[in-house]
């Protein structure tokens, strides 16, 4: 009996294979097809279209049956200006090393080097895309997977720019190991829904290196944020999960390394926010867990700026930032417990490595700043210390129940 | 004028004051670097001392050398020795032996834990240039006080007087004004009032170094630009060299019109 499911499932999948993998047709500036869309023309379905290494001037490829593009030797595409370059509208497609400069930019159509159109089990891998507006735009996908692409834009504003991987209404898309630099987002989801974003390297983009919109159930972990207009902005999004990213030198006027908009019910562990101006910008969140998080020498490391509430702050580390933590209320519903602050000045007189004294996170001074912030100026005067320390005594106007009620004496490991 | 700064110099040697003042940064030195090893943190918790103990100092330090060598100054002062020399010589005695101290008191233990292999060498020579400068701004300052004050207690008063309102009292004065006037810009009044006040001027010197990230992140363009550039540090420093000049001549154009 096993000898016969065997078998028969052995010629099942011969037959499959058969037929997935198809025959190979060769596109080369010397060939008998020497462009891409002649080949997409004469393939049929599951073919497998091996583009040899050369310059194909050529845009708006559409990919409307389920193809193969295979590059070898990195071949180059180039749009000139044109418009769009790549538009796959079919199932089970997978395009694969090639190179695509000189996307069209216009303002009325979002053109992309490559556009996914409602198809489902795609790949997306091995691209290198430069000069462009928009660098890979899903919309209405599933089920696809975008790894190791690296995406080179030349954006200077935002109202000019597109994003580097932009998703619109797509579910389970993987995106994973791309390398994206100088866009406008480096990676974009607006009503994208269980979406896994991995291993990414964002830096040096206009406005955010990953930006969520209305998009819920969503996990972004171990991505680099580097030297963008402002790390990452979640907005108007539920149960995102949010680990092991390192936000780092996200610097200027109103920047940040991760912005929390109107979020609910996201989890935040192991994080590391590095020199940014601020490390996180809370507003409108609720019901987030913060967990394990280094905050090491950002201005800021937390800014609360109202309408949040049941957030839990726990076994995070607070090293030489500037301000631990801004208020502009006097409320507060937040929960700081076991964290470990590098300016907590208590003791620990029955060594359970847990401070005796409560420390309270919200300097006087942080309250004048948010106020006026020209009084920055006066960062670690001698006045400020004075009366940063007669506010810590007995708080006025810092929210009094807002304290960490036992601080870590030790860096939490 | 060489000769009397000479001279002052080793009265401060034999006094001990050099000596004790050199060891106090020894062993402050030595003991923020036993307790934590990393040298640019260390720079950040001398900063906190350097901008308010060193003014101080210097200003103390000033005022009793200037009234403690009166008899010695009214003997030089009967000799055919210009008199700008005789002050001006007696100013480099001592802001010179302050300064030494500073340097050798904080530049030894630092050394002996591997600055020159650090990349904090340049956060910790800046540390000890504004320390410098602020010798000798204070040490000019109270000079200035005693040769204007016959009457000791009121010299001694003024200085310290005079320490307190730029280490502490103008901060609260800036910071009102800051705040009673928040609706208006401020950026280039803020930076204005920085530089009027050395103190204020140095901690923001090393501040540029120190908590960039915050300073960026909170402030408008002129900050920005004036931060952001070498030209932020010329200033600056032309700014001290300012305040370290300005004494200096009021203090040769008093000493030449005072009738001793």
């Amino acid at each position: 009996m096993m000898v016969k499911c065997h078998s028969l499932s052995l010629l099942v999948m011969l037959l499959l294979g058969n037929a997935v993998w198809g025959s190979i047709l060769e596109v080369c500036p010397s060939c008998s097809i020497k462009s891409i869309k002649e080949a997409v023309a004469a393939a049929s379905d599951f073919d497998t279209i091996l583009i040899k290494k050369g310059v194909y001037k050529e845009f708006n490829i559409l990919l409307n049956k389920p193809l193969t593009l295979l590059g070898e030797g990195l071949p180059l595409i180039d749009g000139e200006d044109q418009g769009e370059v790549i538009t796959i509208t079919a199932d089970q497609v997978t395009v694969d090393g090639l190179k695509i400069i000189n996307v069209g930019t216009s303002y009325t159509t979002d053109f992309a080097a490559i556009r996914v159109i409602k198809s489902k089990d795609f790949l997306i891998q091995n691209m290198v895309l430069e000069k462009l507006f928009f660098g890979i735009y899903l919309e209405k996908a599933q089920n696809g997977r975008i790894y190791h692409n690296q995406i080179f834009g030349d954006a200077e504003e935002e109202f000019n720019s597109g994003n580097g991987i932009h998703l619109w209404y797509c579910q389970n898309i993987e995106v994973d190991r791309n390398m994206v630099q100088k866009v406008r987002d480096g990676i974009y989801l607006e009503f994208s829904d269980n979406i896994n974003i991995k291993n990414n390297i964002s830096t040096n983009n206009v406005r955010y290196g990953l930006h969520f919109m209305f998009s819920n159930n969503d996990v972004y972990e171990n991505n680099t944020f580097e030297n963008n207009g402002s790390g990452v902005a979640v907005m108007f999004s539920k149960k995102i999960k949010m680990r092991n990213n390192n936000f780092r030198k996200n610097w200027g006027t109103n920047s940040y390394g991760l912005l929390l908009k109107e979020i609910n019910d996201a989890e935040i562990f192991g994080n590391v926010f590095e020199e940014n101006s601020v490390g996180i910008t809370i507003e409108g969140s609720n019901r987030l867990q913060y967990d394990n998080n280094d905050f090491i020498n950002n201005g800021w490391a937390v800014k609360v700026k109202g309408a949040c509430y049941e957030n839990v702050f726990r076994n995070n580390n607070f090293l030489y930032n500037s301000f631990d933590l801004s208020y502009n209320s006097k409320l507060n519903d937040n929960i700081f417990d076991h964290n470990f602050w590098s300016g907590y000045t208590g003791y620990d007189l029955d060594k359970n490595g847990i401070g005796d004294v409560p420390y309270r996170p919200v300097k006087l001074f942080s309250y004048i700043v948010n106020r006026t912030p020209e009084t920055i100026i006066l960062l670690r005067s001698l006045f400020m210390d004075i009366i940063d320390f007669s506010e810590k005594v007995s708080p006025i106007f810092t929210p009094d129940q807002l304290f960490d009620a036992s601080p870590l004496m030790k860096r939490f490991k | 004028m060489l000769k009397i700064l000479k001279y002052s110099y080793y009265d401060l040697i034999r006094s001990r004051w050099s000596y004790v003042y050199f060891l106090f940064y020894l062993a402050l030195g030595f003991v923020l670097l036993f307790l934590n090893n990393d040298l640019s943190k260390a720079v950040i918790t001398l900063m906190n001392v350097i901008i308010v103990l060193v003014p101080l100092i210097g200003t103390i330090f000033g005022v009793m050398y200037f009234y403690n060598s009166k008899e010695f100054t009214e003997l030089l002062l009967a000799q055919p020795l210009k008199r700008s020399s005789i002050f001006l010589g007696q100013y480099f005695g001592v802001a010179g032996s302050l300064t030494l101290s500073l340097i050798l008191g904080l530049g030894i233990p630092f050394t002996l834990y591997g600055l020159f292999k650090s990349n904090a060498i340049w956060d910790f020579s800046l540390l000890l240039a504004t320390g410098a400068f602020l010798t000798l701004i204070f040490t000019a300052l109270a000079f200035n006080i005693a040769i204007s004050n016959e009457n000791r207690i009121k010299g001694f008063g003024y200085a310290v007087l005079l320490w307190l309102f730029l280490a502490v009292v103008y901060d609260g004065l800036f910071l009102m004004s800051l705040i009673v006037f928040e609706e208006y810009p401020l950026d280039s009044y803020s930076l204005l009032a920085t530089m009027l006040n050395p103190i204020d001027l140095s901690r923001t010197l090393i501040l540029l170094k120190l908590d960039i990230s915050a300073l960026l992140g909170y402030t408008g363009a002129v900050f920005k630009q004036f931060f952001g550039t070498d030209a932020g540090l010329m200033v600056s420093v032309a700014m001290l060299s300012m305040w370290t000049v300005l004494p200096l001549w009021r203090l040769a154009y008093k000493s030449k019109h005072k009738d001793f």
